[in-house]
């Protein structure tokens, strides 16, 4: 070669990947700054203040966010529990118990939840819902949230399972443990990094959902997303700012967790 | 959809055998239950009547579609024409979904190449800088693209401060800003397959490129481009499918004259005014889209991997 050219590099290719960062930053950091503004107006810049978060937690808006915020999380762990327990049955069931009919029929089934557009999914359980006479509210969000959290739950304990050799639960019913005891107290341990950040993954799923709660829900209870949406409905108040950087903060520090919990687990792979 | 392989021939796999119907009974009950039936139920709503407050009454009855399809004039007697005004709304967000889908494969190709040409810890963190805003509220990311975009917001006068314009660039309620908002919503999606196919990329076949004087950028599309098109497809999917049926973006960034599929369905279920079996025949016509060319995408894959 007359010259050395590094073929993995592309003139401006770094640009954009910074550029890319901006883009998807620039807005959310707008946001959290601006939600310390002391200005009423949320145009012009005030100087630092807490005066919004200070809003949110005790101003006239303060009851509805609290009992937002409330249903958001109990719906949150309801159904990341119920979904992380469902999903681990479902891969022990594909990746541990050999072969069986309906096997590949059930992989679909388990994805289908993503294949079907959210407010296709919003609009058929509503309209079952209302055709059962379940009557809207609670109930029906958690049950709605059960079942799109099953695939987000399923995919990393799927993917843990299946870096699990599975000789040592093998050792175990070698050694007259029952397939319970194998499966409790080989199985289950060797997979709690893998269940964990199904069970994180599935939470922040249910938090984050806006489309098919605000089908379901019916009048009068709220989560989080559909009370800002209403708020923001009438303009973008500071104060929505607030509640805004104080989710965005749950969700990074969320992320975070899984991540480190998934690190761990290949850590102790090795 | 790109869920861990599963290793048919792999006999060693089951301590549990016989199990795995009882375990994998819960899902089938609960997916099959709450999401197979609702969608059937939605197919039989669509070919229902509307009541005038909401609901439906049990006559069957093609209506939805025919109103979906076909103008038959104000009192419903005049020779069936197409009408418009539904497949235009359709037509629109396929439009603004391919355009989305184009904006971030071209700012999401170049970035997934850059992350996946670093090494060790500095590729870790770029991954993780790319993925915590997927992770975040989509609501939020939306609400916040509107605060910066707006008239008066912090864009246009940082844009006014340097002296870049002289007035506000008037973005909100434009097919640009649904456009903007539908690429920031899914910019990840396309980024991370994309970077998961240039990971396995085997650079020796670049090399060889350079060997043989190709320039870069007939390495690039004549050599990379065809290897890496399988993440290239999915990451455009990925991003397309969920755009089409959107319903944030366009109805906070794009008002009410940038109307999408998303916000023409979720209307039809709001208050009295609306009409039920419409929205349930929209939503069977988007579904069956999505469906199409998940069904292509599906049957493509089968065929690669023949090969």
């Amino acid at each position: 070669m007359a010259k050395h050219i590094d073929i993995r590099k592309f003139t401006g290719f770094r640009a954009i990947a910074v550029l890319c960062l901006f883009l998807l930053y620039a807005p959310l950091i707008v946001v959290s700054v601006y939600s310390f503004n002391d200005s009423i107006s949320i145009t012009t810049w005030g100087g630092f203040s807490l005066r919004w978060y200070e809003d949110v937690f005790f101003g006239p808006e303060a009851p509805k966010f609290k009992q937002a915020a409330i249903n958001s999380l109990t719906i949150a762990i309801g159904a990341a529990v119920a979904s992380t327990a469902i999903a681990t049955a479902a891969a022990t069931a594909m990746l541990r118990a050999g072969k069986f009919k309906g096997k590949s029929f059930s992989f679909m089934l388990i994805n289908l939840p993503l294949m079907v557009p959210e407010i296709v999914t919003a609009v058929a359980t509503l309209i079952f819902f209302s055709a059962i006479g379940f009557v809207s509210g609670y109930m029906t969000i958690l049950v709605a949230h059960i079942v799109f959290c099953i695939p987000f739950a399923y995919l990393p304990i799927a993917a843990r399972m299946q870096s699990i050799e599975p000789f040592y639960e093998q050792a175990a019913l070698d050694l007259y443990a029952t397939r319970f005891q194998a499966f409790r107290m080989i199985l289950l341990p060797l997979m709690a990094p893998g269940i964990l950040s199904g069970f994180l993954l599935a939470f922040i799923i249910s938090l984050d959902d806006f489309i098919i709660t605000n089908f379901v829900k019916g009048a009068g209870v709220e989560t989080l997303p559909t009370a800002i949406f209403g708020a923001v409905k009438l303009g973008i108040k500071p104060n929505v700012m607030a509640i805004s950087t104080l989710l965005l903060l749950v969700s990074v520090v969320f992320v975070t967790l899984s991540y480190l919990v998934g690190r761990m687990g290949e850590n102790t792979e090795k | 959809m790109a869920g861990p392989q599963l290793k048919s021939t792999d006999t060693d796999n089951s301590n549990y055998a016989g199990l795995g119907p009882w375990l994998l009974l819960p899902s089938w009950l609960v997916i099959g239950f709450f999401l197979v039936l609702p969608v059937g139920l939605m197919l039989i709503y669509s070919f229902l009547t509307k009541e005038f407050r909401g609901g439906v009454v049990w006559d069957f009855s093609p209506a939805a579609y025919d109103q979906f399809f076909f103008d038959r004039g104000l009192f419903g007697d005049s020779a069936p024409t197409i009408e418009l005004t539904y497949i235009s709304i359709f037509w629109r967000s396929i439009w603004q979904a391919a355009v989305a889908t184009i904006l971030c494969l071209l700012i999401g190709f170049p970035t997934a190449w850059f992350i996946a040409t670093k090494t060790g810890s500095n590729r870790t963190i770029w991954l993780f800088l790319i993925t915590i805003p997927y992770w975040v509220n989509l609501l939020i990311r939306t609400i916040s693209m509107k605060f910066l975009i707006r008239d008066n917001g912090p864009l246009n006068e940082l844009l006014l401060s340097i002296g870049l314009i002289s007035e506000p660039i008037h973005m909100i309620n434009t097919n640009f800003a649904v456009q903007l908002g539908l690429f920031y919503s899914y910019l990840p999606f396309m980024v991370l397959p994309i970077y998961a196919s240039v990971e396995r990329y085997n650079f020796a076949l670049s090399e060889a490129a350079a060997d043989l004087y190709a320039t870069k950028w007939v390495t690039l599309t004549k050599i990379i481009l065809p290897v890496v098109k399988p993440g290239v497809i999915a990451g455009c999917i990925l991003v397309f499918v969920p755009s089409l049926g959107a319903f944030l973006a366009p109805d906070l960034l794009g008002g009410a004259k940038n109307f999408m599929i998303g916000s023409l369905i979720e209307e039809q279920f709001k208050g009295n005014a609306g009409n039920w079996p419409f929205g349930a025949a929209a939503s069977m016509i988007l579904l069956s889209m999505v469906l199409v060319i998940l069904t292509i995408y599906a049957r493509q894959q089968v065929k690669a991997g023949d090969r």
